[in-house]
């Protein structure tokens, strides 16, 4: 990582250890979690569920407070939710009794009608939804429901965008379609990307880097840089060494499955 | 979602389903009363109601009494309604407002409205004001209740979503809570205006002079059981429009919704 320092990271976080309570009992979710991200990289963090991967996503997208450690957003400590950190979840949690457009626009605020028709009609055509503006979500597929999501954490031009199992409720062929899609807008917005995810091949496919999670505690087990060009062809060999190298770490001395593959 | 039309032999067979047991009951009920098994004076016959039914209806007494008990009915929901609503969010979006009414509330809710009849005498006189009042009773503490409990309901992951933009107090509580809460809203004020409606010969006992809860008192000094049942009779036809209305304006105002409900 000699290649990282020289430019000034987008997101530093140091030594960070989350605990809750359960019953009068601490429960440690993430401990010593160190991880610098660099402006415009995207970052895919694989980890089996309850390894605190989750925890971490709410820490930096300020819906988690009271952490140890140091979480730094440019220069500055996050202490709460902010519109520079937009935040897309499992589920779409769109507004039931909104349309796309007005879900776009619900967190819009202090701008002119002009702007704010201007950047919703781009965003509609940026996810590839032009000619829903007015459809209601339960119109919408879930594949369709999640673009408006993603449109709506973008319109306010964060600098940080975080995607929480974005995938995980979707059907496989719409999954790698979404995918694609991701892609696509990081390399249209640059916006920086960290990406939460229990799909191997999701990870390796979209991260410049994939970080490894081991759970409870959460810590980071290894940080694999993926310098495959893209688009990845997920069927070539590097990727399936690199799913091979990934797949070690959880699942040490074990039987391998045979093929694991979409 | 696609969905079929529906065949008409299946339209008739759901008519069938809806009105065939009413049907059937009437027509075993006039058979027995024909029989001679029920005596008429305990049980008239479902042919007499009719008869009596459709005489009160040419006369204009039925509709003089439905008009006298609807209006009192509209007058106490309407009130229970806007202070129902009204304090029911003021409730359900300030924890501290709910801590300090809980107690009041959880104590006077289950009060019958008509054990409140003889301080609503005291307070008000047996003129309208009593009545109205007694009718309020029964409609504010569903409304209020459910108003509460369709705030507290507001989807913790649309509050971590409008957290997380940011999103203006105002805005929260017109796009977020307030929408999210319409369906217990509407809930509370449905079971509000039946409550309302079934109090009204509750409260038609206090000296009334008209309505239909005085028409089935009436009836009942006179020991003509045939018009206290044109009297219950209407009362549960004018509930069951009353119930119609809402949902109507239900699925009108719940757009949202109606992808699901034609399941």
């Amino acid at each position: 990582m000699n290649k990282d320092e020289r430019v000034e990271p987008k997101l530093l976080i140091e030594n960070l250890s989350k605990s809750y309570l359960v019953q009068n009992e601490e429960v440690k979710a993430l401990q010593g979690i160190n991880l610098t991200i660099r402006d415009g990289e995207f970052v895919a963090i694989v980890g089996s569920s309850g390894c605190g991967k989750s925890t971490l996503l709410k820490i930096i997208a300020g819906l988690e407070n009271g952490y140890q450690g140091s979480v730094l957003l440019g220069k500055e400590r996050i202490a709460g939710p902010g519109l520079d950190r937009g935040m897309v979840f499992q589920e779409h949690r769109l507004l039931p009794w909104l349309t796309v457009e007005k879900n776009i626009t619900f967190g819009l605020k202090n701008k002119k009608p002009e702007e704010i028709a201007r950047l919703v009609s781009e965003h509609i055509e940026l996810v590839g939804l032009s000619g829903f503006a007015n459809a209601y979500p339960y119109q919408l597929s879930g594949g369709m429901a999640q673009r408006v999501s993603i449109a709506r954490a973008l319109v306010n031009q964060p600098q940080l965008l975080l995607l929480d199992e974005p995938f995980g409720a979707l059907d496989a062929l719409t999954k790698i379609q979404m995918q694609q899609e991701v892609l696509r807008i990081w390399e249209v917005e640059k916006t920086t990307m960290i990406l939460v995810t229990h799909d191997i091949d999701e990870a390796i496919f979209l991260g410049d880097r994939v970080v490894v999670m081991s759970s409870r505690p959460g810590t980071i087990r290894r940080i694999i840089p993926i310098d495959m060009p893209r688009p990845r062809d997920r069927s070539s060999s590097e990727f399936a060494h690199i799913r091979k190298e990934i797949y070690h770490e959880f699942f040490t001395d074990a039987e391998e499955p045979f093929a694991y593959a979409i | 979602m696609a969905r079929t039309t529906i065949r008409n032999t299946d339209k008739v067979k759901h008519f069938i389903q809806y009105f065939g047991l009413m049907v059937l009951l009437l027509l075993v009920w006039q058979a027995l009363s024909m029989l001679g098994v029920i005596q008429p004076i305990i049980l008239p016959p479902p042919s007499q109601i009719a008869i009596v039914f459709w005489d009160l209806l040419k006369n204009g007494t039925l509709l003089k009494h439905i008009s006298i008990s609807v209006l009192r009915v509209l007058e106490g929901f309407g009130v229970a309604a806007l202070l129902g609503l009204g304090l029911g969010m003021a409730i359900g979006l300030s924890q501290t407002l709910a801590r300090m009414t809980d107690l009041i509330i959880q104590v006077i809710k289950p009060i019958p409205p008509i054990a409140w009849i003889p301080l609503a005498i005291l307070w008000f006189g047996i003129g309208e004001q009593s009545k109205v009042f007694i009718i309020f009773l029964g409609a504010f503490f569903p409304v209020i209740v459910n108003t509460i409990d369709g705030i507290r309901q507001t989807d913790h992951k649309l509050v971590e979503v409008a957290r997380i933009l940011e999103v203006s107090k105002s805005r929260f509580i017109l796009q977020v809570v307030i929408p999210g809460a319409f369906p217990a809203i509407m809930t509370g004020l449905r079971v509000g205006l039946m409550v309302a409606w079934m109090c009204v010969v509750a409260a038609e006992l206090i000296a009334a002079s008209g309505g239909v809860g005085y028409l089935i008192m009436d009836a009942r000094q006179l020991s003509q059981s045939d018009v206290v049942l044109v009297g219950m009779i209407t009362i549960g036809i004018i509930g069951k429009v009353m119930d119609s209305i809402i949902s109507w304006i239900e699925k009108r105002v719940i757009t949202w919704k109606t992808a699901f409900v034609g399941v």
